[in-house]
């Protein structure tokens, strides 16, 4: 086995194009467990924990781009005001010697369903930068889960950073597990306001093959509160509105039985989650003030 | 592939020959470079034993490619003594017991250590939070969370839980 060390993204880009097959290794907590226990033996492996270039994050403009291998722990210490749904899914993954070392290149590259930036991606309208020696794609978070641990990305290309818009609007993360640190999701979900745009992002993780969009329950809510002045007069919401927010993002699932959970329970749970991270992302837009804008 | 590594272990310079790159650092140092400290149980970053530092960060040893290991600094549990005397983590677990079989004390003194480098005072939960990644079959972590408070107290006798230290630098 080939152990590729660039120092440089140009050097890694390289590599990646003249070895399509080495298998990029950041934070190594999805890539040692596979070799660990002998279910992958690459035949090359591509170190990017020397590529300076990937570890760095900068705003840029109403965006930060987010440096593919920046560890959990840097985001919620570094950016945990400005990137607070992100911020918060990173504080739920395992324990601090995995945020340590995780990145959420990594968890992009693995395209687990189970992954907990995914959702958030996905309800902040999150887009990933890929690139290789052919030039840089832009992928809307929306186009870049394929399948069950499938991802978008071409056999040459990298992940090189993530583009989140930077917001002061609410967003909120929350999963279920069996207990409080180091838990697979049995599901999760997303939310984020923009009402700026005078629309909600809703996603949901751990119960489709691929995280996804709750693009219904989008709809359904958006609507709700713009026909109802919401935005710039916020109101605490009806409770028949949360509860139909909650039915629409479960109905957006495809879940089934596993070890974790069953598909029924799953549902259920999703639609709890729903109706709590909107309860919460309300009552801070209500605290907020918002009123008059 | 096979390779040399060289990497700077408890502050000495360390070379490994005919090492696969893909091995875990938590290898190299227990059957290469002869230091059984840090403990493999899982392989899969679960349990917490292998825990140590890179670069000064804490880290699970098993998830950390030899190959990346090439040229940084690694710090195990053997290397947080100073000669004979143990560092108030260590002496902390000893004193109150924390410690049954073992197995799990060397990843839970270095994952301590590094909390009480952060926090002067953690408080329970910041202490429940900071040992998250870290199992113990035996204990039922009381006397380690014991061991953690009384060796934050003596490392900082004049703040109380929750509170930065006056004039101390983190
Ligand atoms: C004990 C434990 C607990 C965990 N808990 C959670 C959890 O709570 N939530 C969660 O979501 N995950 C969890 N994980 C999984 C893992 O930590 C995350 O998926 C993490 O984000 C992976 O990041 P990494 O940098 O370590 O990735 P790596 O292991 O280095 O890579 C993962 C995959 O992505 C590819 N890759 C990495 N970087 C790039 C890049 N820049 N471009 C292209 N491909 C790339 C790799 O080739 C590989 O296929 C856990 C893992 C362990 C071992
Ligand atoms: S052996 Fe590394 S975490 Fe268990
Ligand atoms: S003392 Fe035995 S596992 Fe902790």
């Amino acid at each position: 086995m080939d152990f590729l060390s660039p120092t440089s993204l140009a050097e890694a880009l390289a590599a990646k194009a003249r070895q399509p097959e080495a298998v990029p290794i950041a934070g190594g907590t999805d890539v040692m467990v596979e070799l660990n226990f002998d279910q992958r033996r690459p035949s090359a492996l591509l170190d990017l924990n020397r590529v300076a270039e990937l570890s760095e994050w900068t705003v840029a403009g109403e965006h930060i781009r987010l440096g593919a291998t920046v560890s959990y722990t840097r985001i919620i210490d570094e950016l945990g005001t400005r990137l607070p749904g992100l911020a918060m899914a990173a504080r739920t993954v395992g324990s601090p010697q995995i945020r340590n070392r995780g990145s959420v290149g990594g968890n992009l590259g693995a395209a687990s369903p189970a992954g907990d930036t995914h959702p958030v991606l996905l309800a902040t309208d999150a887009v990933v930068e890929a690139v290789s020696v052919r030039g840089t794609r832009m992928i809307p978070a929306s186009e870049f889960y394929l399948g069950v641990k499938r991802n978008a990305l071409a056999a040459d290309e990298l992940i090189a950073a993530v583009h989140l818009p930077i917001t002061s609007a609410p967003q909120q993360f929350a999963k279920v597990g069996t207990r409080n640190a180091m838990v697979i999701a049995v599901c999760s979900v997303a939310l984020a306001l923009h009402p700026e745009q005078g629309r909600v992002g809703a996603a949901l993780g751990s119960a489709a093959p691929t995280p996804r969009r709750a693009l219904a329950a989008e709809a359904f809510l958006s609507a709700e509160l713009g026909d109802t002045g919401q935005w710039s007069a916020p109101r605490p919401l009806p409770g028949s509105v949360v509860t139909r927010f909650g039915e629409l993002v479960a109905q957006a699932a495809e879940p089934i039985d596993d070890v974790r959970g069953s598909a029924a329970y799953r549902r259920h749970a999703l639609a709890v989650l729903a109706r709590r991270t909107l309860d919460w992302a309300w009552q801070d837009y209500l605290r907020a003030g918002h009123g008059g804008e | 592939m096979i390779v040399r590594v060289n990497v700077t272990v408890n502050g000495e310079q360390c070379q490994a020959d005919d090492v696969w790159p893909g091995e875990s650092l938590l290898y190299l140092l227990r059957e290469r470079l002869g230091l059984p400290g840090a403990k493999n149980a899982c392989e899969q970053g679960e349990c917490g034993s292998c825990t140590v530092y890179l670069d000064g960060v804490l880290v699970c040893a098993c998830l950390v490619a030899a190959g990346q290991a090439q040229g940084r600094q690694v710090r195990t549990v053997e290397g947080l003594a100073d000669g004979a005397e143990l560092d108030p983590v260590q002496q902390a677990f000893v004193e109150t017991g924390a410690v049954q079989c073992g197995f799990c004390t060397p990843g839970l003194v270095v994952a301590a250590h590094d909390l009480l480098n952060r926090v002067d005072r953690p408080t329970d939960p910041e202490i429940r939070e900071a040992l998250a990644g870290n199992l113990c079959r035996c204990t039922g972590y009381e006397k380690i969370l014991e061991a953690v408070r009384l060796a934050a107290s003596r490392r900082n006798p004049g703040g109380r839980p929750g509170e930065a230290a006056e004039g101390e630098s983190r």
